[in-house]
């Protein structure tokens, strides 16, 4: 095989496992983080306002490591810089 | 921005050796001018009797709104960041909710952009720091706790400004990218849904940013206030708890009292009792501390 052929194959699958891999993490914490907050809801109904918006800071701050892999896995597909050299 | 490229940084539309003017430039000044534009037209004639311009109302409730929320989030005086989080917090909504028109890609989805945004909330955190409570106080929090937190304290700044603009990039840019590989895939309606997705991902991305910078920017400048009276329920907590350390931050309260639900907790009891959870009875504090 050439070399474009092997860093396109790489990179491909990479990014599947980067997506899959750094996806579990987060969705586990955002599930806690999401029982959490209505269990603490139904605790405190009165608090509802600062624990939904706590919430929604809490998770993009838990989403943004999903967020990482998924940058990583779109430049891995889409602006490659290795797979660059060969294809221009 | 075709298929093949991440940001619209790479659409090249005047290619001047040095300098050249890509798509998130004309995008950029467009949605700053609409904004400018906007508000200037709206403000020409402004009125302070009842009957007032529908757009007038709708400023005054944006502004509004962006007052409580500084004053909710910062629990401080809310004009000293008006401001700069009211710029944040348009231009990132205005910008993702320009999306619908076609051809447009928001500038946000562009690392360039959220670096520069990231970049002035960096630079606003000493600035207003500074500016509340001088210099000697606001560089000794970098050695708050002992000297030696001060490298992952620089860290910290560092990392989280980085967090700031690969989020907002990550979050805009893999959206406008999912749509357009849907675009290709089936054109019919799955786009236009995934787009009205993406506003609502916009909107909270825009919050989010605004918040995030508003507690950086707090935080930096409120550092010796440590000798605060703490919450009621921060008080609940600790009476809980047993915990002697003032200063608990109180967004970890509502989690750190329904992890002990087994337990009869304060919370519990003034829930059951009267109803109002921000006012403790005193028969409940003295229920939760055996």
């Amino acid at each position: 095989m050439e070399a474009e052929t092997v860093i396109g194959m790489v990179s491909i699958i990479t990014a599947g496992f980067t997506i899959a891999i750094g996806s579990l993490g987060p969705a586990l914490g955002e599930a806690r983080a999401a029982a959490e907050a209505l269990r603490a809801i139904a605790q405190q109904p009165d608090e509802a306002n600062t624990i939904t918006r706590t919430l929604f800071v809490a998770m993009a701050l838990i989403e943004s490591t999903a967020i990482y892999a998924l940058v990583v896995a779109l430049i891995l597909i889409f602006a490659n810089p290795f797979w660059a050299e060969f294809t221009g | 921005m075709g298929s093949g490229d991440i940001t619209p940084d790479e659409t090249v539309l005047w290619d001047g050796g040095f300098v050249n003017i890509n798509l998130t430039l004309i995008t950029t000044w467009a949605v700053m001018v609409l904004i400018i534009g906007s508000a200037w037209l709206i403000t020409r004639r402004l009125s302070t009797g009842p009957h007032m311009s529908r757009w007038q109302n709708g400023l005054e409730v944006t502004v509004d709104a962006l007052r409580s929320q500084i004053r909710e989030i910062s629990g401080q005086d809310p004009d000293r960041y008006l401001a700069l989080a009211g710029t944040l917090f348009i231009f990132i909504f205005v910008s993702g909710a320009l999306s619908i028109l076609p051809g447009y890609v928001p500038p946000t989805a562009s690392l360039s952009t959220t670096t520069a945004l990231a970049l002035c909330v960096f630079f606003a955190v000493p600035v207003y720091g500074i500016s509340a409570q001088g210099v000697g106080s606001y560089l000794r929090s970098y050695v708050r706790p002992n000297v030696f937190m001060l490298p992952f304290n620089i860290l910290a700044e560092l990392s989280r400004t980085l967090a700031l603009a690969v989020r907002l990039f990550g979050n805009v840019m893999s959206f406008t990218k999912i749509v357009a590989i849907l675009l290709s895939l089936a054109p019919l309606l799955f786009p236009a849904v995934l787009n009205a997705l993406g506003l609502l991902t916009g909107a909270i991305q825009a919050y989010i940013f605004t918040v995030l910078a508003i507690v950086y920017i707090a935080a930096g400048s409120r550092v010796h206030r440590h000798e605060q009276p703490p919450m009621e329920s921060d008080m609940v907590g600790l009476d809980a708890y047993g915990d002697p350390t003032p200063g608990r931050p109180p967004h970890e309260s509502p989690s750190s009292t329904s992890e002990e639900n087994t337990t009869p907790t304060p919370p519990v009891a003034s829930a059951t009792g009267s109803g109002a959870a921000t006012s403790p009875p005193p028969s409940a504090k003295s229920g939760g501390a055996p």
